[in-house]
């Protein structure tokens, strides 16, 4: 059967891309952020997933305002690199898995979960920043990759606790598949930061630091986060930290962090990575 | 046609005493539909050129009211967030200008790029002093009058 082995939490900051594609990351300025996220890549590169699951959000790009799906999960064979004004990032096509991403969709729809299926769609910097960071810069991805993309951009996105369910029920849908295959779930966006009015710029070290302490010591405190606290304490964008829990979620009861990075800034970002192996 | 009138106060969602924020909800949703399409129309590199040569004509496109294109010619960000738009499609009016996130997002603030940047490398905007207008007693919608808390912006934010 297929297994979740691990999670991946991961900030999705824009300008981490840009500093990758041009050649930055070795600046002052970027270069503690790159040396931070090695530990979590060398796990990556020893443990080898078959598959990730990658929970993101879309900025405005595969999706515009004509629809606003909660939750969506790419079922394409292959999906291109959105221009989000500026260009599209140089970095592959991500390759999918249709099979086992009608599987997932199927399995949490008779879980109650009502995922919206998205046959066609070009992925963003919130899919390919993660991919960077945890896979540096191949020639081509060496994973499949399914797209679960969620609504954190019009307010309210899903709580919290929705998305924690949300993961054990993707954690149930995984084992019920056939195939053996290692599955390694991000879950992406944050940590605290907003990008946008005269309080752009808030960054809360305290929330995030606690946050990362949780998700293995109390993850059922996090679910229990309403929106507006993230709103209000850690910045109006610092609502992305709910896809973490989709990916706690899915790792099963007990967990063991195997690195953690911190870092203030990334553009306007406070950025953290964790990697959890299930233990369950 | 989104309409630009002030809320109803008996309508104000509990997210409205943050100062400095515009949380892009139903109803701002609803308000900056036709403004977030022009700008999501700006992926398109013909559509960047098409609006760069002739701003006023491209933005009839869209179902704009005169206040939303106002605010677009102008490049008055902040406004542009009061009236709808959210900021990753307004980015892509900065990206358009050959900006950056973090220039708009300095743009807001009020700061010059550099001491938006000197600001976030020192850690970030404290939330202390941000949490609600209670604790800003004297800020405005937007939060920019009270230099109480958190790090003062150096002059206001529309100021081009």
């Amino acid at each position: 059967m297929a297994r979740i082995i691990a999670g991946m939490g991961t900030s999705h900051t824009p300008a981490i891309g840009v500093a990758v594609d041009t050649g930055k990351m070795d600046q002052p300025y970027w270069r503690p952020l790159f040396a931070g996220y090695e530990p979590a890549r060398r796990w990556m590169a020893q443990t080898k997933p078959d598959v990730v699951i990658m929970v993101y959000n879309d900025h405005v790009n595969a999706f515009d305002f004509k629809v606003i799906p909660t939750f969506a999960i790419g079922c394409a064979e292959e999906f291109a690199i959105a221009d989000e004004g500026w260009g599209a990032r140089p970095v592959p096509p991500v390759k999918g898995y249709p099979e086992f991403a009608a599987h997932l969709v199927q399995s949490l729809v008779l879980d109650e979960f009502d995922i919206t299926i998205v046959n066609e769609m070009q992925v963003d910097h919130g899919f390919t920043v993660p991919m960077s960071l945890a896979f540096g810069s191949p020639a081509e991805w060496p994973v499949r990759a399914i797209p679960l993309a969620v609504n954190v951009i019009q307010y309210p996105a899903p709580t919290g606790h929705r998305c924690y369910m949300l993961g054990k029920a993707i954690r149930a849908a995984v084992e019920s598949w056939h195939e053996d295959l290692k599955v390694v779930i991000f879950g992406t966006g944050g940590m605290s930061h907003q990008i946008q009015g005269p309080r752009a710029g808030l960054v809360n070290s305290e929330f995030d630091i606690a946050f990362l302490d949780d998700l293995s010591r109390d993850p059922e405190r996090l679910a229990r986060i309403p929106p507006l606290e993230y709103l209000r304490d850690a910045g109006a964008e610092a609502i992305e930290l709910v896809m973490w829990l989709v990916m706690r979620g899915a790792l099963g009861e007990r967990v063991k962090e195997i690195t953690r990075f911190y870092r203030v800034p990334a553009s306007s970002t406070a950025v953290g990575t964790i990697v959890l192996e299930s233990q369950s | 046609m989104a309409d630009d009138k002030a809320r109803e106060p008996a309508h104000q969602e509990p997210y409205e005493d943050i100062p400095g924020t515009w949380v892009f909800d139903a109803q701002r949703a609803r308000q900056g539909y036709p403004l977030n399409e022009f700008l999501y129309s700006l992926m398109k590199a013909e559509n960047r050129a098409a609006f760069l040569e002739n701003e006023p004509e491209y933005t009839l496109r869209f179902k704009m009211t005169p206040q939303q294109r106002a605010a677009v010619l102008e490049r008055q960000w902040n406004r542009l967030l009061e009236l709808g738009a959210v900021s990753y499609a307004l980015a892509k009016l900065a990206f358009t200008d050959g900006k950056t996130y973090q220039w708009m997002a300095a743009r807001m603030t009020g700061m010059t790029e550099q001491e938006y940047v000197d600001m976030m490398t020192k850690g970030g905007r404290s939330p202390d002093g941000w949490r609600s207008r209670s604790e800003r007693p004297q800020a405005q919608r937007t939060g920019v009058t009270s230099t109480a808390g958190g790090t003062p912006p150096a002059k206001g934010p529309e100021r081009d």
